[in-house]
Parts: structure tokens; C-alpha cells; sequence
């Protein structure tokens, strides 16, 4: 499949602005965070800017984005309708919470109750944006029960390890949320070697002969309908050097989960600032990780259609 | 509506006979030439004159080598819409553009509506969907609905521009949800298949494949071949006169 940069981009950064939406929303409503303005305000500036950059980045691959009003409308079947429906109505808790958190300084009761709505649709857009992927029969690697798990394991490491670099930036670090951090990143590492691992073993059922329906012996593309790529060959006949794709896998390791890893356990030890700058380190390297991973996610990704081809 | 109709009351499809196509293109040409002023109107093309041709197609003619432990055939195989009975790329629609008729079964896209988020190109196992990069809206086959409910044609042009173009008749256009009509007997007769059944999006168009080798045919020895090096002796000599 073709890595959009809009589609690769938007994932990512949604990702972990919904898992950072959703930490504050319970911690913060609950008053395991102190209610401190600036770290309030530049949390929940983040956790929006992240999901709200996403979601215009999304929009940016559409073909006529003027009447993208339209996608709230099937969500009793499509996931992508479903997706658009849950995260337009997250900001509502999202709102209330951020401004009873933020600018009233209070947690517990109507604000708690809002950041645990904020929390839930979080983990419900993260959720249907998974389900996209993972409902897509003829793209066996998405069609996988790693799928939905994966989206939802990424968005709690990228958003814990966020909140903890701005815990730790505001002084109000706590070995906790320092543990979470490294563990999700540590579960994460974990999730996408057996999911490259499943989809390196792949025996797809389909076959160039159930797409033509002759049976039996081999069927060789001899010729194509056409002399050029056409849409088909430059959205779904994407393909990746299988160098390239060894070469990207180690990347993405050493910057997502080896990286941060390695630099979160290490804050346990560090004084106040340095620790704090190698949690924020450790943020970017692994948004930076994360957008190799998502690009590999759609690039290591075989449609059906390129049967037709001989791809 | 993106969610799918219990039922249809027809199932109008096409059925391809792979042993007859002679993969000649006539049927993408047709195609192309009515479409592109139909329903779906228009069929852009991009650099149709240039380096990197691209454009729209809704059928579209590949050729293959089947080999098996009888023989290798060239086997040309038109691909287009096979308007499924569990059309994914109609439930993943976020926007209600794509749907499927419960009249005839046809899978249409309501142009006014597509916002161009290529999703159901994504869903379709058969590339039967391509995007208007012009336009910025998704195309498909539309099993030439503008014709074959047209008053204004002659019965017998109410079928595909593609069914009505094949020159060795290996298009068929007719209900396959009724097993008594002909299109049915025709994919009862000759053992038709559905492509990719394993996905289970249960297609309407049935693909004919094609006969078995016939053991009938003649048999043609080449001619035995003249000696190349020319004989000695007395006859060797008559033979050297007399040909030149």
C-alpha cells in the first residue's frame, strides 16, 4: 500500500495525542496530577495540537475535502464514519475537563467524570481508527487480530511517554509514571516483533489463481492492461526493497522502543534538569520512530490487486 | 445508505467466458466510450497523449500464462466490478456515496456525495474502483445501468456497452439470482467460478474457465526435411545439374 504522508502522519500523531488526552483526563480527574496551570495548559495544548494537526492532516488526502461533513453520517456501518463521529464528540468532555482542570484548578466530581468521557472516547477513536485497518480483508497483513491491539498499544506508550516528559519538565515527575512509560515502550517493542514475525510466516490463501479462478498449476502475468501505473499500481501496488525494509525495521526499533527505553531508564537516575531532557528526548525519538513504523505499517502492506499484476 | 439490503430482487451480473476472449480490447473500448459520457461521466484522462498515460477504466484486459502439468494456454481475462453480494468497499463508505441497489443488485457511487477518501478502492479485492484525480471522486462499473433500463435504445442494445461490443460473443449480461435464466444455465453448464470466493464477498459475475483441450484436433507432421549435404557419386551429379 502507498504511505500517504497525510494518512502515515495522521495516525501517529492522533495516536498519541488520544493516549496523552486520555492519561491527563483520568490523572488529572482524579487528582493523582495536581491541577497546575502551565502544566495543565501545556498538556492539554499538546494532547489537541497532536490530535487536531492529525485530523486536518487526514483530511488532507481526500479528494474533494469541502464535503468531509458527509463522513459523520454511516457510522452504523463504516469505521472510518464511526472514527470521524467518536472524535468530533471526544472534544465535548475534552473541553469541559480542560477547562475545569486547567482554568478553575479543581479535579474530582464533574471534572473527574469528564476527564473519564475524555478518556473513553480517546480510547474508542483510537479504536476505530484500528478498526479501519484491521477490517480490510484483502490486505492480509491489516487483516490481523494484531491490528486493533497494536493501535491501541502505540497510543498508550507514545501518550505515556509524552506525559511523562512533561511531568518530568514541570518537576512533577514520579517513578510511577516513569515505570508506565518504560513498560508501554518495552510492550510495544514486544507487540510489533511478533506482528512482523506473523506477517513474515503469512500464508495468504489468495492466490493469483482463486483472483482468475484457473485452477491448478501457475498463472504468470504476460501482459498488463496498460503501459503506465494507473491509480490501482500507485495506491496498492506499492512496494518496498526487501533491503529497505530489513534496514527500516532495525530504525524503527532503535528509535520507537530501544532509544526511549534506554533513556527512560536512565531518568530514574538523573537530577532534575537532565532528567527531564532526556524524557523529552525520548518523546521525539519515538514520534520520530513511530512515523518510520507507520510508514513501514502501509509500505509492508500486500493488496490483493497486485495478484492481477504479478506483484 | 452504506449498510447492505437484505436481499436483492435481481442479481444482474456479467459472465466471462475465458475460453473464448481473445483479449481484443473491444469490450475496454466500449466501455470506455459510453461511460465516459453516462452515469459516471466523465472518464478522465490524464496525459492521454504524453510520457505517463493514466486515466479511468472500468474494465480493464489482462493476459496469462495458466501452465499446468497438461500444458501452458494463454488466457486473456477482462477485469471489472463483479457487484458483489457482500460488497465491503459499500459498508466502509463513510459518507453514504457507495451503495448497492436492492431492485438489481448494481454497486453505485452517488458522485455528489464521494469526498474522495479512496477507503472502498482499499476494500475492493479486484481493483474494480479507481479514483478521479480530476474530479476527486471514486469510479466504478456501473453495469451500464443508463442502458439497460434505456427506453431510448432498441431492445436488444439494452445490454453493457461491453456484452454488446464482444465480437466472439464471450461477454453475458442477464439475472444470475434466477436460476432459470439463461446467463445461470450458461454458469450451470460450464461449471463457472466466482474469483476469490475465500474472502467471502460472495460476487455476482461468474468467470467461465476455459475447456478442457480437445483431443480432436489434427494432427500436422512438418514435412521431412531435405538432406543439406549434397549426395556424391552419378545420382549426386544429376542431382547438381538439375538443380541449377
Amino acid at each position: 500500500m502507498h504511505p500517504a504522508f497525510s494518512v502515515v502522519f495522521f495516525t501517529t500523531a492522533t495516536g498519541a495525542g488520544y493516549g496523552l488526552l486520555a492519561l491527563l483526563g483520568l490523572l488529572g480527574g482524579f487528582g493523582v496530577i495536581p491541577a497546575d496551570f502551565w502544566l495543565g495548559l501545556v498538556g492539554m495544548a499538546l494532547a489537541f495540537g497532536l490530535i487536531v494537526a492529525g485530523l486536518l492532516s487526514s483530511t488532507g488526502h481526500l479528494g474533494r475535502p469541502e464535503r468531509a461533513w458527509r463522513a459523520f453520517s454511516q457510522w452504523r456501518s463504516s469505521w472510518l464514519s464511526r472514527e470521524g463521529a467518536v472524535s468530533v464528540a471526544t472534544f465535548i468532555p475534552a473541553c469541559m475537563f480542560g477547562f475545569g482542570w486547567v482554568f478553575l484548578g479543581e479535579s474530582g466530581g464533574w471534572v473527574a467524570a469528564a476527564g473519564l468521557l475524555a478518556a473513553a472516547g480517546a480510547v474508542t477513536t483510537v479504536c476505530t481508527t484500528g478498526m479501519i485497518y484491521a477490517s480490510l480483508k484483502p490486505i492480509a497483513q491489516w487483516h490481523s487480530r494484531y491490528t486493533l491491539p497494536a493501535y491501541l498499544i502505540f497510543a498508550t506508550m507514545t501518550g505515556g511517554v509524552l506525559a511523562n516528559a512533561l511531568l518530568q519538565l514541570f518537576k512533577l515527575g514520579s517513578t510511577a509514571m516513569l515505570a508506565w512509560a518504560l513498560l508501554a515502550t518495552l510492550a510495544g517493542w514486544a507487540w510489533k516483533l511478533a506482528t512482523w514475525r506473523h506477517n513474515d510466516r503469512l500464508e495468504i490463501p489468495t492466490t493469483a489463481n482463486t483472483a482468475t479462478g484457473l485452477a491448478g498449476g501457475t498463472v504468470r502475468s504476460i501482459e498488463w492492461p496498460h503501459t503506465e501505473e494507473n491509480y490501482l499500481l500507485k495506491e496498492m501496488g506499492f512496494r518496498i526493497a526487501r533491503k529497505h525494509s530489513a534496514k527500516l525495521r532495525r530504525i524503527t526499533q532503535a528509535l520507537a522502543f530501544a532509544a526511549p527505553a534506554i533513556l527512560l531508564a536512565t531518568v530514574y537516575f538523573l537530577p532534575w534538569p537532565i532528567g527531564a531532557i532526556a524524557s523529552v528526548l525520548a518523546a521525539i525519538a519515538q514520534l520520530a520512530g513511530m512515523l518510520v513504523e507507520r510508514w513501514l505499517f502501509f509500505a509492508e502492506a500486500k493488496h490483493t490487486v497486485t495478484l492481477y499484476y504479478g506483484r | 445508505m452504506t449498510c447492505l439490503p437484505a436481499r436483492t430482487e435481481k442479481k444482474l451480473g456479467l459472465v466471462i467466458d475465458l475460453d473464448t476472449c481473445v483479449g481484443c480490447q473491444a469490450c475496454v473500448t466500449a466501455c470506455k466510450e459510453w461511460n465516459t459520457g453516462g452515469h459516471m461521466a466523465p472518464l478522465t484522462d490524464i496525459d492521454p497523449y504524453g510520457g505517463h498515460v493514466d486515466g479511468v477504466w472500468f474494465n480493464r484486459v489482462h493476459s496469462y500464462e495458466h501452465t499446468t502439468e497438461l500444458g501452458g494456454r494463454t488466457v486473456n481475462f477482462p477485469r471489472s466490478c463483479l457487484h458483489c453480494e457482500q460488497p465491503a468497499c459499500v459498508t466502509v463508505c463513510p459518507t453514504g456515496a457507495s451503495y448497492k441497489r436492492a431492485s438489481d443488485g448494481i454497486v453505485l457511487v452517488d458522485e455528489d456525495k464521494c469526498i474522495g477518501c479512496k477507503l472502498c478502492s482499499w476494500a475492493c479485492p479486484y481493483g474494480a474502483r479507481e479514483f478521479d484525480t480530476e474530479v476527486g471522486v471514486m469510479k466504478k462499473c456501473t453495469l451500464c445501468v443508463d442502458r439497460i433500463y434505456n427506453d431510448n435504445l432498441a431492445e436488444e442494445d439494452r445490454v453493457p456497452a461491453c456484452v454488446a461490443a464482444c465480437p466472439t460473443s464471450a461477454r453475458h449480461f442477464g439475472d444470475l439470482g434466477d436460476p432459470a435464466s439463461a446467463i445461470s444455465q450458461l454458469v450451470e453448464e460450464r461449471s463457472g467460478v466466482a474469483l476469490m470466493p475465500e474472502l467471502g464477498y460472495k460476487p455476482t459475475n461468474r468467470y467461465l474457465p476455459p475447456r478442457a483441450r480437445s483431443q480432436r484436433t489434427a494432427k500436422v507432421d512438418a514435412p521431412a526435411l531435405e538432406p543439406i549435404k549434397a549426395e556424391g557419386g552419378f545420382l549426386g551429379w544429376i542431382d547438381r545439374m538439375l538443380s541449377n
